[in-house]
């Protein structure tokens, strides 16, 4: 076996051991350079609630603010745009919020959202990530006209989202908008980012 | 040559292969005498890689990877900077031009057959080299942080959120926040100039020695290496310098004058170069009406619109992109050259080109109905080409060819009458949809496809190959 007094097995198992172990080692040392490419401690703090006053918001009115420099939007539901939910069901792909990674509890309702006037919605849309247009008049010509009761419309790709954010069918987004999460601290002042119950806690 | 070089070069021979690597690369590298126009493109690419180097160097002198500055230091470097305006014309014209060059260059290859053996690992290092070109190209449309920019790359990143459990993960980890942001700019600058540039630069070396290792492939796909003369070089050969040097300086001439033009005249390129919503800066409240990926991405972009499914969308897409590495293994036949090819490999070939143009068409245009439907049918018969060549590698039987007509046939008609219900006319519990007409009559486009390829088959004058000559013709 040994060959001019050499151990040939012995040195096929040092080199193999050597590089086990260099190459465990190597594969080790990547970690810190692909963890410094995740979100940065800066950008998780960037993650604090922020407090929107709706008090001067009219009916029908859309304003946007940034929580974790995603679009927020706040919208003030006319009674007519609250009625337009109930009967869009048979159009809808998700009709009743069962998608529980869309909203939180508390939205897991028709309205999405805990007064059935105020809608708060992250303002991009499920597909791929653009932020659709608000279209909130019943109608529009090149939305389906009559059968287009207001909603959001995404240019990007086509996808279309009801006054609630509940996405329609045969459209490429296929989830509904997310709902943040959020409370009241007054009647007319809504903190996003944190519920109710993680509030109090 | 025997003789010993001497004075300043044989003091370097002496220490460096400096002689040796000009002989074995260049003054005695024997290329076939027949190469031809679509020839050219190689070197140019080279010739652009160059260009898109050196004008890079000095556009990085001037930019700032800063979202609070990026959007303003390009219109610094357009205005304020002496000769600005030209370097990053040059350098964003570069970008269309390399990718309008490296598809002729790829396309060479399927006409001529220059990726079958010997000659496999040539094709994979180009393949390597078109996805660091696309990826290089993607992160570099970010960087003058205009609305396009912006949002261009939000839809991009945003297709890993597709992937099943990881998908957030990953594009969290690719954006380095939760949006596109500043840090997503800075590191796309960084890999932009110095990571993806690096990776290049190799591949390219391992192309050019894959290359100089088995020779040239030539319009007639003979191997000139089989036949050498009294000397040992090969009898179809000519040295590449100083021959094809001169010829490729023609080419380069011709080239420059094109991208001349370009540069001075039409740089946006009626915003297919550069896209209208880029002048405005990025804004994450305000999508553009309508996002389309700059044009040489479109034909890929418009096989993942054309299925609903996101993730299904994103895994056709890279399928799209994927099968090309597998050409050396799907075309396996033995005549290289498209001259000896039968007439319905032409056919096939032809076939391929305008489906490839019709996708890149159809990416650039809003979603309509039709376009939606012709997405799916083009992207179907960019698929079955892939069989197709496949199926060309050899004398099958009549019952193969009907047999996988039938079979494919079947195959899209069920996604069809799946996807769209478009059996509704024998069902009425199912509404029909809207676009039920467009379905039916856009599926003779595939059907139209499988008959003369499949079908055709039938005659042999059609189907057979022609014979090889021994040498080059001239």
């Amino acid at each position: 076996m040994a060959k001019n007094n050499i151990d040939y097995s012995r040195r096929k198992a040092l080199t193999g051991s050597a590089a086990i172990v260099g190459g465990i080692g190597a594969v080790v040392a990547t970690w810190p350079f692909v963890s410094s490419m995740n979100p940065s401690a800066s950008a998780l703090a960037a993650g604090a609630p922020v407090e929107v006053d709706v008090s001067k918001m009219e009916p029908g009115q859309l304003i946007h603010d940034i929580y974790r420099r995603k679009p927020i939007w706040i919208i003030r539901r006319t009674p007519e745009m609250v009625r337009s939910l109930s009967y869009l069901t048979s159009k809808l792909r998700d009709p009743d919020s069962k998608n529980e990674a869309q909203q939180p509890v508390f939205a897991q309702n028709q309205h999405r959202s805990i007064t059935e006037e105020f809608l708060v919605l992250i303002g991009i849309c499920t597909h791929l990530g653009c932020s659709p247009e608000f279209r909130p008049n019943a109608g529009a010509k090149d939305l389906g006209g009559a059968s287009w009761p207001g909603g959001f419309y995404c240019a990007c790709h086509g996808s279309k989202f009801d006054l609630a954010g509940r996405v329609y069918k045969n459209v490429p987004a296929n989830k509904n908008l997310e709902v943040p999460k959020y409370h009241f601290l007054s009647e007319k002042r809504i903190l996003i980012g944190m519920t109710q119950e993680e509030a109090s806690a | 040559m025997s003789a010993e070089s001497q004075g300043l070069l044989g003091w370097i021979d002496a220490r460096f292969p400096l002689s040796k690597m000009w002989k074995k690369h260049l003054s005695e590298y024997y290329t076939p005498k027949n190469f031809n126009f679509w020839y050219f493109f190689g070197s140019l690419a080279l010739l652009v890689l160059i260009i898109q180097i050196l004008s890079g160097i000095f556009l990085t002198m001037h930019y700032k990877p800063d979202a609070e500055l990026a959007f303003a230091s390009v219109e610094h470097i357009m205005r304020d900077v002496n000769w600005g305006w030209l370097i990053r014309y040059m350098h964003s014209t570069g970008a269309s031009f390399f990718f309008i060059v490296v598809y002729l260059h790829m396309f060479r290859g399927l006409m001529y057959g220059s990726f079958k053996n010997p000659r496999e690992l040539i094709w994979i290092f180009g393949m390597l080299i078109y996805v660091a070109l696309m990826a290089e190209a993607f992160m570099g449309y970010l960087l003058p942080w205009g609305n396009m920019s912006y949002w261009g790359a939000q839809v991009i990143i945003n297709l890993f959120n597709t992937i099943p459990f990881v998908g957030e993960a990953i594009s969290e980890w690719i954006r380095g926040d939760f949006v596109i942001s500043d840090a997503t700019l800075n590191r796309f600058f960084s890999l932009h100039v110095i990571a993806v540039p690096l990776v290049l630069l190799g591949l390219v070396v391992g192309h050019i020695l894959a290359l100089h290792e088995v020779g040239s492939n030539n319009p007639d796909g003979v191997e000139i290496k089989k036949i050498k003369g009294t000397d040992g070089t090969p009898v179809d050969g000519i040295p590449f310098h100083p021959y094809y040097t001169v010829k490729d300086i023609f080419g380069a001439v011709v080239f420059l004058a094109i991208f001349s033009v370009v540069v001075f005249f039409v740089p946006e390129m009626y915003g297919y170069f550069l896209e209208h919503a880029n002048f405005d800066p990025a804004n994450p409240f305000n999508t553009p009406d309508h996002i389309a990926p700059i044009w040489y991405f479109t034909p890929f972009y418009t096989v993942l619109r054309a299925i609903p499914n996101p993730f299904g969308g994103f895994l056709a897409m890279g399928l799209a992109i994927v099968v090309l590495f597998f050409l050396p293994w799907i075309d396996r036949n033995p005549v290289k050259s498209i001259r000896y090819r039968s007439f319905l490999f032409k056919v096939n070939l032809i076939i391929f080109a305008i489906t490839f143009i019709i996708l890149g068409y159809l990416g650039l245009n809003p979603v309509t109905p039709l376009y939606q439907l012709l997405a799916l049918r083009f992207s179907e018969l960019y698929f079955l080409f892939f069989f197709v060549l496949w199926a060309y590698n050899k004398p099958r039987s009549m019952m193969f060819w009907i047999g996988s007509f039938i079979i494919i046939l079947s195959g899209f008609t069920l996604y069809d009458v799946y996807q769209s219900g478009a059996l509704c006319f024998y069902n009425m519990y199912v509404e029909c949809p809207d676009n039920i007409d467009l379905v039916w009559i856009t599926w003779l486009i595939p059907v139209v496809y499988l008959t003369i390829t499949l079908l055709l088959p039938f005659f042999n004058r059609l189907a057979s190959e022609k014979k090889v000559p021994a040498r080059v013709t001239l």
